[in-house]
């Protein structure tokens, strides 16, 4: 079995897990938003990148398709995987504002605001749909249409489906049209209410560790780094 | 041709056709590019015009583009250019029959004005090492007997009395890396594919060539493809394949056209196919034709493509070597790669390993376009500067105009400031410079060149192209594009460019494959080294370089204007006013700032503010 070192934690992983599998296993929190247990991994909303490697050599790689391997150095929550899933955050938000689980996600990474402009999209192209209605639905109708700005998910040519027996699993797993966040209004794309008035948890990170003990600023061994002083 | 059946007989054969090929012929330039420029039309004046005289064989691309439709005369190598259908007799009656030059056809430099007769000397060819390139003069891709003639597949009856093992330690040894653009070391990957154990294992030969501007590889396989056949079938041998692909995009009907002949000629020679050259080793080739997109030269969606599926790029690893076309160990490589491999199993890693700097050896092709008098494809050592290549091969920049920045490794490369001329292109300088060796696109910018919109042209096309997959890639690029063109606009604020550079290094970071890891790098590298444009389009509401729109204005000096109503009659919007023989004004409200006005007065009285 690989062995791997995971914020920290020397682990043994079955062969054949991915890092998010053995996060998992550990308790160590990952966001993820394109990923879903009973589908395969997709790697593209990019949100679970953890940053692999030592030294100046490492780079970010999305947790929930990088397999484990002999020897891998995770590290979940160092400043350059915050930044960059602040920022895709805020992608997110400004292409659906109106979906709830991309609004928790910010409340919860602390992203107020988004310095994009706002598209107000009903889809995100997270692909959970077509991923369901192939792999558990097995019917493979529906798919992605085009490239780039002109991406679409719809049937073939756009025409009824035949093999579509409307189960509904696309709008069930469907993170931006299950749960509708009615919160934002233009300009504003920023909700965050109700996710604030459950659980605010404390995303800080210390020597590249993420702290999980608990709600924000109550757990007294303050995690935050020190600003460096000058000339010290 | 009779099927070739042990290396002995190719031995022979090859002798007997260098042997009975003439070394007087006249070699017309005959690719994608001479066709365009009427090439097609020059070649049947000269079957009419050397009938019985001279040979001539249509060949692949010369390389010197600016010069199609051209030809060389050879023993001589005697250089005519610029040539029309009517030019073909006289030069069959005084050049070949009578000795004479004709002097209006010859290369003439632009600045010395000096004429150059022999190919050898032009400038342009001086300073190029044409290892890959320097056969397609002498090959009519449509003979295999023109490649037989020049040693072609000795290589390979070399390498299959060559363990597999034996030939992977050369190119290592040779130092080759992949010339795609990544430059992964040939060899290692060779290596790593030929310890895996898998009853099927495929070799690809990328050819699905995008960049705009870029087009080394359409070249190699339309003037000389049977090198890259050869080096796929080396390749095949090494790492234990059987069968080969190679994905060529669509929009090159004549490289699709050569390559299909070429595999069909050498699976008739029994140089494709069972038991080549009665060795045992069997191998055969199948075409996949791209329809288009971009992304599809990445390796893991080209394969899916290949297997006819949505070409969007995967994780890796797995890498192609363990899971690659069908999930069978693949190799895949570039066409300017495996066009280097019968070389270095000809002449062997030590020649090759010579050539080149201490990281990047043998030579690279580029194609050199945009503000430069010699635009063309030209093959140069690694190692050679920026400056060399511009200056000395490109002919400097045309209409006295200044250099301002050259662009590499296509829509993902960066821009070079002029600071950096002196630059030695290798993999690692470049990708330190900020740009990437790509697969040779080499655009040369002047002065009247707006850096922003360079950045804006760049990311157009990759949110076009971008597969749509993963978020930072279709999102970001689309966000960038937005942030950029809200500051052509004269819209931009300056906090813009902060967001933008946390954006762009962000795409960089988190995008899953290479077109998104490289996306940002036109945005990145003209803000490293063009800041100052950025600010005047934030700032002053100004576009130094005179381009984007929103930000300029055309008006006409009434001292100049003589009021010859050039311009009032090209105006498409009838923008300007003004009584003939008096001078003329624009009416702002009107004007589309078109630039036909600009472009049509002859006194200079348009201006652009």
């Amino acid at each position: 079995m690989p062995r791997i070192r995971i914020d920290g934690i020397d682990f043994e992983a079955p062969e054949g897990w991915t890092i998010l599998d053995a996060a998992k296993f550990l308790g160590i929190e990952i966001p993820t938003f394109c990923y879903h247990e009973g589908l395969s991994a997709w790697g593209g909303c990019r949100l679970c990148v953890v940053e692999i490697g030592e030294g100046k050599n490492t780079k970010l790689v999305t947790a929930c398709t990088y397999p484990v391997e002999e020897g891998l150095v995770v590290r979940t929550a160092t400043k350059r995987v915050i930044r960059a899933r602040k920022v895709l955050i805020e992608l997110l938000l400004a292409s659906c504002p109106t979906s709830k689980k991309i609004q928790d996600l910010a409340a919860k990474y602390g992203v107020e605001r988004t310095r994009f402009k706002p598209d107000w999209e009903d889809c995100v192209y997270c692909g959970l749909c077509v991923r369901i209605c192939e792999e558990q639905m097995m019917a493979k109708a529906i798919g992605f249409v085009n490239r780039g700005g002109k991406l679409k998910i719809t049937t073939p040519f756009d025409k009824t489906s035949e093999i579509c027996r409307r189960c509904g699993g696309c709008i069930y797993i469907c993170p931006a049209c299950q749960l509708r966040c009615e919160g934002p209004e233009p300009p504003s794309v920023v909700c965050g209410r109700c996710y604030n008035a459950l659980q605010p948890t404390c995303i800080d990170y210390y020597e590249d560790y993420q702290c999980y003990m608990g709600l924000k600023g109550e757990c007294g061994t303050c995690i935050r780094e020190e600003p460096r002083k000058k000339g010290g | 041709m009779n099927r070739i059946e042990s290396s002995k007989e190719l031995e022979a054969l090859v002798s007997k056709l260098r042997a009975e090929s003439k070394d007087r012929f006249i070699s017309i330039s005959s690719g994608t590019c001479g066709r365009a420029r009427g090439s097609t039309k020059v070649v049947e004046a000269f079957k009419e015009a050397a009938k019985g005289k001279i040979d001539i064989k249509v060949t692949g691309c010369h390389g010197f583009c600016q010069a199609e439709p051209n030809v060389i005369i050879f023993p001589e190598g005697i250089f005519y250019q610029h040539l029309k259908p009517e030019d073909a007799k006289e030069i069959v009656e005084k050049t070949v029959l009578k000795g004479e030059i004709i002097d209006r056809l010859l290369y003439k430099d632009e600045v010395t004005g000096e004429r150059y007769v022999y190919q050898k000397d032009i400038p342009f060819y001086k300073k190029q090492m044409r290892i890959l390139l320097g056969d397609n003069p002498f090959i009519d891709p449509t003979r295999i007997e023109d490649y037989l003639a020049r040693g072609g597949y000795l290589s390979l009856a070399k390498a299959l009395k060559m363990s597999p093992e034996e030939i992977i330690e050369t190119i290592k040894a040779s130092g080759l890396r992949g010339r795609g653009g990544a430059g992964f070391p040939t060899g290692r990957k060779w290596e790593l594919a030929r310890k895996q154990k898998s009853d099927i294992k495929y070799i690809i030969c990328n050819a699905d060539e995008g960049d705009p501007g870029a087009y080394m590889d359409r070249s190699l396989l339309e003037g000389n493809p049977h090198s890259v056949i050869e080096g796929m079938i080396i390749g095949a041998y090494a790492i234990g394949a059987n069968e080969g692909w190679i994905y060529v995009r669509n929009e090159y009907p004549l490289a699709v056209e050569h390559v299909t002949i070429a595999i069909e000629q050498a699976r008739e020679a029994g140089l494709l196919g069972e038991n080549i050259l009665g060795s045992g080793f069997s191998f055969d080739i199948k075409i996949a034709r791209g329809a288009g997109a971009f992304v599809c030269g990445e390796e893991t969606a080209l394969m899916l493509s290949i297997e006819g599926k949505r070409g969007t790029p995967r994780q890796r690893p797995p890498y192609p070597v363990e899971k690659g076309l069908f999930g069978k160990p693949t190799v895949i490589n570039n066409v300017e790669t495996w066009a280097n491999v019968p070389k270095i199993i000809d002449k062997g890693a030590e020649w090759f390993s010579k050539i080149g700097t201490k990281t990047s050896k043998g030579t690279k092709i580029f194609a050199l376009v945009g503000k430069v008098r010699n635009t063309g494809l030209i093959e140069v050592p690694m190692g050679i500067t920026l400056r060399e290549i511009i200056f000395d091969i490109g002919g400097g920049i045309p209409g006295g105009k200044k250099f301002k920045a050259v662009q590499t490794g296509g829509p993902s490369g960066g821009c070079i400031p002029s600071e950096l001329l002196d630059l030695p292109v290798d993999y690692e300088s470049l990708t330190q410079a900020g740009s990437i060796m790509g697969s040779g696109g080499m655009i040369v910018m002047d002065e009247s060149t707006c850096m922003v919109d360079v950045a804006k042209y760049f990311l157009t096309f990759l949110q076009d192209e971008s597969c749509g997959k993963c978020l930072p890639c279709r999102k970001g690029i689309q966000k960038m594009l937005e942030i950029i063109t809200d500051i052509t606009e004269g819209k931009g604020k300056e906090e813009d460019l902060e967001t933008l550079e946390e954006l762009a290094n962000v795409v960089k970071d988190t995008s899953l494959c290479g077109l998104g890891q490289t996306a940002p790098n036109p945005v990145l590298s003209t803000l490293r080294y063009f800041r100052d444009e950025y600010l005047a389009h934030i700032r002053d509401k100004k576009c130094p370089a005179g381009v984007c729109k929103a930000l300029i204005k055309y008006t006409i000096d009434p001292d100049k204007c003589t009021g010859c109503s050039a311009c009032k009659k090209v105006c498409p919007q009838e923008a300007i006013v003004g009584e003939a023989k008096q001078p003329h004004s624009i009416i702002q409200d009107k004007c589309i700032k078109c630039g036909m006005c600009y472009d049509v007065c002859k006194y200079d009285a348009v201006v652009i503010t």
